[in-house]
């Protein structure tokens, strides 16, 4: 009786004699999903566009981040150094069609899913030899201070990343939908060999793909780098975008929003309320279960294409 | 002119169907499998023994576990550390709770009960496929994990949440804790791998093996000639998880002797699915020979540098392992994608044809 009373009735006890309380926490739920989301993004960008599911897009938010800060630690001005990012964001893109994506083209999806686990590795490596693996402080502006809106805080920071969210799905459904470029993006996940004897040049989206990827990994980077700072944690935080992925479906940019919102949201509450009854620390696994869950019922995720198997 | 099948003829079914139908085959696995008995043991150096050979036939089990799950069955899982750690903690609590139970009986209780927590991981196998279920096996990971880390019933209440190896015997050599010598784990561990190895070989030929192999290839395929989906999947997902629970118990028991969930964490389940991809997926020889890459690599790293005088820190060398790793995972699936297996056959092809390539 003590135990059903602890796990259904004094949460929500706690939740309604507590409002402002339960706001913060409810705010922050969302600040954290909307971080996991930008993440997410880059997944679906690529997977979308490519049918690769890229598991180094965690790795490369980190590396984004480190070669910001290793320029800004040289002395380079913010500006410079985002260009300079993007530059090399942009060459990662060319390297790994080149490298990587070019001889395995039409192998299995599961291969190049495990290729892209090499890459995480290798790009992990690479980016600590070449900027050291310390933490790091992001500084690009960004203001960080709290004010209270009727009680409540809220943070700027949080602030402008939601508003970053908001405009980069803006601006990627616009670039998805009604772009030459977009279109052909779209043509080629739907079939390889179709898109290439229409005439699209399969390399060249490729490379638009993983450098726009590349782009979004700067902003979440940026994003996360200022909440938390740069270091090696960045890439496993980035796990954490996986669950939101299988919850918002691998295909849809506002299913990355959305399962964001709600993984961040839900672990957040689950953790302060339900997590001190199984001793805390539940936010590794939260969110994997409740993709777990969710899966069982609906496979292809929230706003995922329906797979359809024919014999 | 080499390696010569010509001339062996087989006149009944059971020498054709026999695992090593070839002459020289069977000499030199024989011969390989007494000589890793015996020279290792009388030659081998301490620090080979226990730096080396041990974590490298720990991990060739873990591998050939992973392997039945990946490679035959096609069910990618990113959760075999997760499985490894309910190998060790199951093996810490039976052979701390029964102290007179056998300790190779302890290695295959821990493996059966690894085996049944991992029919339950693997029953969303059903309806989730390909990337969702690599993503639904990290749930296993992070939530074992986390479970052995939060109830202190599993470390028997230790304060600090390590498990330690208790010096057991068989028959009447010491095998397991401080006072084990190396040579006496090694051979646990090899026959460990041997037994196994040779049981994953004839499962993956019969009836078993076969219905993964049709699963993995195409699904609904195999459910129309009548496989049935779930339960092979899930005698996949348990026989694998067997392989990865005995392989964790023996990572604590004959190699690190204590350990934290920490020794269990997302990065020994990369590390397994390397072997898997390094040594070639779907073959039991693969899982060994990537185990056995994948073991040396580090050592190479960290001793050519320094027998060529160039000081690396151990920051550097972890970075360079990383890189050494993640372009070894690129370039075998890029050049060799069926693994160092693949190139050992490849070597005994032109072995049977030498002299004359054609």
């Amino acid at each position: 009786m003590d135990l059903l009373n602890a796990v259904l009735v004094a949460p929500f006890a706690d939740i309604v004699s507590n409002p402002r309380f339960f706001a913060e926490v409810l705010i922050g739920g969302v600040a954290a999903g909307l971080m996991y989301s930008l993440v997410a993004l880059g997944f679906v960008l690529i997977f979308k566009a490519s049918g690769v599911f890229n598991f180094a897009q965690g790795v490369m938010v980190l590396f984004a981040a480190l070669n910001l800060v290793g320029l800004m630690d040289l002395g380079v001005p913010v500006p410079v150094a985002l260009v300079l990012t993007m530059a090399i964001m942009v060459a990662l893109a060319f390297a790994i069609e080149r490298v990587v994506l070019r001889p395995l083209v039409n192998q299995e999806h599961i291969i190049l899913f495990m290729a892209t686990i090499g890459l995480n590795f290798f790009l992990e490596g690479f980016g600590e030899m070449l900027w050291g693996a310390n933490v790091k402080k992001l500084d690009v502006g960004i203001p960080d201070r709290s004010f209270l809106v009727s009680g409540i805080q809220i943070n700027q920071l949080e602030l402008s990343a939601a508003v970053t969210a908001g405009v980069l799905v803006a601006v990627l459904a616009v670039f998805f939908q009604r772009t030459r470029i977009g279109r052909a993006l779209r043509a080629v996940a739907d079939d390889h060999e179709a898109a290439l004897s229409l005439g699209i040049p399969l390399k060249t989206i490729w490379v638009v793909v993983w450098a726009v990827a590349g782009l979004v990994a700067i902003v979440a980077g940026i994003m996360w780098g200022a909440k938390s700072g740069v270091q090696f944690s960045l890439s496993l935080i980035a796990l954490k975008a996986l669950p939101v992925l299988i919850l918002g479906g691998f295909t849809s940019v506002p299913g990355a929003i959305v399962g964001g919102l709600i993984i961040g949201v839900g672990e957040k509450i689950g953790e302060v309320y339900w997590g001190p009854l199984v001793g805390g620390a539940i936010e590794n696994w939260f969110a994997y279960v409740v993709a777990l869950a969710f899966l069982v019922f609906r496979p292809q995720g929230l706003f995922g294409e329906r797979i359809i198997e024919r014999v | 002119m080499i390696y010569r099948e010509a001339g062996q003829f087989k006149s009944t079914y059971a020498t054709d169907q026999a695992i090593f139908p070839i002459i020289q085959d069977r000499v030199v696995v024989l011969g390989a499998v007494v000589a890793a008995f015996l020279v290792p043991p009388l030659l081998g150096s301490e620090y080979w023994l226990q730096a080396v050979l041990i974590p490298f036939l720990v991990y060739a089990l873990a591998a050939l576990g992973l392997n039945l799950l990946t490679g035959y069955a096609g069910q990618l899982s990113l959760g075999t550390g997760g499985f490894m750690a309910v190998g060790a903690y199951s093996a810490f609590k039976l052979s701390t709770a029964f102290p007179w139970l056998n300790i190779i009986l302890v290695f295959l209780l821990s493996g059966v009960i690894a085996a049944l927590v991992g029919i339950v991981f693997g029953i969303p196998s059903l309806r989730i496929k390909g990337f969702y279920l690599a993503v639904a096996t990290l749930a296993s990971q992070f939530f074992l994990i986390w479970l052995f880390n939060k109830v202190p019933w599993f470390v028997n209440y230790a304060s600090s949440g390590t498990i330690t190896a208790p010096g057991r015997t068989v028959l009447g050599i010491v095998v397991t804790g401080p006072n084990a010598t190396a040579s006496a784990r090694y051979v646990v561990a090899l026959s460990f791998v041997v037994v196994f190895a040779l049981l994953a070989k004839n499962l993956v030929r019969g009836r078993v093996g076969r219905a993964w192999m049709a699963i993995r290839d195409r699904d609904i395929a195999a459910e129309i000639i009548g496989v049935r989906p779930l339960r092979t999947k899930l005698l996949a997902f348990a026989i694998s998880s067997f392989y990865c629970g005995i392989a964790g118990a023996e990572l604590v028991f004959l190699f690190l002797g204590s350990a934290e969930t920490l020794a269990f964490d997302i990065t020994q389940s990369f590390l397994v699915l390397f072997m898997v991809i390094v040594g070639g997926l779907g073959s039991v020889l693969g899982s060994i020979l990537g185990a056995a890459f994948i073991i040396v690599v580090p050592i190479f790293l960290t001793n050519v540098p320094h027998t060529l005088g160039i000081a690396l820190s151990v920051a550097i060398l972890k970075q360079l392992e990383l890189m050494v790793f993640g372009g070894l995972i690129l370039f075998f699936l890029i050049v060799e994608p069926h693994g160092l297996a693949r190139l050992w056959q490849i070597g005994k092809e032109k072995l049977r044809l030498w002299p004359f390539p054609h």
